[in-house]
């Protein structure tokens, strides 16, 4: 059984028909990546996915935790889905060893010195280990996504999703973000990703979702989706990229 | 004819100007903790529309807000008694103090909490942390630190405000200060020193809470 696995998933907001009927599989371990034009509701379908928007039909359900069109425990499904935004939202009060620390100790209720444990771990895990006292203000916006990957990693989730998370950054510092991607992929970690950076995409992922309008119009392995578009949509959208 | 300056009379009532002093101090100092207190409360009951907390604290920050300190004050000291409440002085003038600082502080944290960040609120979320988690752990405390100056600049508002309270015979600085000069008739000496205290106390408060908000800022680094 699929790891996360939505299906009929519908969502409008008012009048506007943004999600019409999602059907996604997503193995553990595997990496897939959502592709399509901006706004075809690829945010929206992410967001969906741990609760941040309600749905307005169909059910979602991750390693067993469901959510029955908006109606489920959210605060377990969150537990085990982790999101890394596109402006990495850190908080500014707390150092980065504070801000992977604090999730555990909040919500796990996981004692201090293990939390620190945990972050230094993860930090590490982002090769930031060194940065454990830094602020938010005091990183690049390449070191603040890295820290803001680690803390969503310090909650042991079972996916994680990446929402353009290399948008926000100036081009010299996309690759470092990208780098610890791939490792994350390489090491098992279950993702789900949006992303612009299409070589990337290509190169890492298992599966690619191209979406159009609310719907997955196409779905499948990358090398043979951009080597063969089955649909004319598809097709423009790879000759945009150009 | 010259008029001759004469400060000679202020020992005889250092010790009494000494207590006024005091007594502006807590009246300040206890107004400003319960008033930001009532404000954190009336700030997290208009954010979240928490039914009936919300409607009434709406109704209460308009009323301290647009209404005179002295009218209020006095309502509080003659006008509660009619319906059963009486209290004395201090207790009169602490209550004003407390409700007026309260309303003002709870438009003033109100602004600072909406100004958190739509992305900390999301990333709080995304972290499973409840509706009250992301407010202590991620919204109170850089709202805070943003509202302090303005916090700041009330409560110094406010203590000055508080001179008011001797029309009631609180016994604060400028109800001895009448006291003195009645007894003096040295109306300049007596207002000129009342004028250099407040100052001073003025720009200590400032100070003082300027500084608390500097360490506050600062103790990120240590901690
Ligand atoms: N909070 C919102 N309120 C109203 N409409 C929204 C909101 N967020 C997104 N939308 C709309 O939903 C559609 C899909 O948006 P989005 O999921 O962000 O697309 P993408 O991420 O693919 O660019 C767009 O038409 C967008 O205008
Ligand atoms: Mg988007």
């Amino acid at each position: 059984m699929p790891l996360v696995q939505t299906n009929r998933l519908h969502k409008f907001y008012g009048t506007n028909h943004v999600l019409k009927g999602i059907k996604l599989d997503v193995e553990e371990g595997e990496v897939v990546t959502i592709i399509g034009r901006s706004g075809s509701g690829k945010s929206t379908l992410l967001r969906t996915l741990n609760g941040l928007e309600s749905i307005d039909d169909g059910t979602i359900e991750v390693d067993g935790t469901a959510l029955v069109a908006g109606e489920g425990d959210l605060r377990a499904l969150r537990q085990k889905v982790g999101m890394v935004f596109q402006q990495f939202n850190l908080f500014p009060h707390l150092s980065a060893g504070q801000n992977v620390m604090l999730a555990p100790q909040v919500v796990k209720g996981t004692n201090k010195r293990e939390a620190a444990e945990i972050a230094r771990e993860m930090l590490a895990r982002v090769g930031l280990d060194q940065k454990f006292d830094a602020f938010p203000d005091q990183l690049s916006g390449g070191q603040q996504q890295r820290v803001a990957i680690a803390r969503a990693l310090a909650m042991s989730p079972k996916v994680l999703l990446c929402d353009e998370i290399t948008s926000a950054l100036d081009p010299e510092l996309v690759n470092e973000v990208l780098t610890v991607v791939r490792r994350l992929a390489s090491e098992g970690m279950t993702l789900i990703m949006v992303t612009h950076e299409m070589r990337f995409a290509r190169e890492v992922s298992d599966k690619l979702v191209f979406m159009h309008e609310g719907r997955v119009h196409e779905s499948g392995h990358p090398q043979e989706m951009f080597a063969q578009p089955a649909t004319p949509e598809f097709a423009n959208f790879i000759r945009s990229l150009h | 004819m010259a008029y001759q300056f004469d400060f000679t009379f202020i020992p005889d009532y250092a010790g009494m100007l000494g207590q006024g002093v005091a007594y502006t101090l807590g009246l300040t100092v206890f107004g400003g903790v319960l008033g930001i207190a009532i404000g954190i409360g009336g700030a997290i009951s208009r954010l979240w529309k928490i039914r009936p907390f919300d409607g009434l604290y709406q109704c209460y920050v308009e009323l301290f807000r647009n209404t005179p300190f002295l009218v209020q004050l006095f309502l509080i000291f003659f006008g509660l008694p009619s319906l059963g409440i009486k209290l004395v002085e201090w207790q009169a003038a602490m209550l004003a103090m407390v409700l007026n600082l309260g309303a003002y502080s709870t438009e003033i944290i109100r602004a600072g909490l909406q100004a958190t960040p739509k992305g900390q609120l999301e990333a709080a979320e995304s972290l499973a942390f409840t509706r009250r988690e992301t407010f202590f752990y991620v919204m109170l405390r850089p709202a805070l630190l943003k509202v302090w100056p303005a916090l700041s600049s009330q409560l110094v508002i406010s203590m000055l405000g508080s001179s008011v309270c001797s029309q009631i015979s609180a016994e604060e600085l400028t109800f001895v200060a009448n006291f003195i000069q009645s007894r003096n008739f040295r109306a300049f000496e007596t207002y000129f020193l009342t004028t250099a205290i407040y100052f001073g106390l003025a720009v200590m408060i400032r100070q003082l809470l300027g500084a608390i908000g500097r360490y506050a800022i600062a103790r990120r680094a240590a901690s």
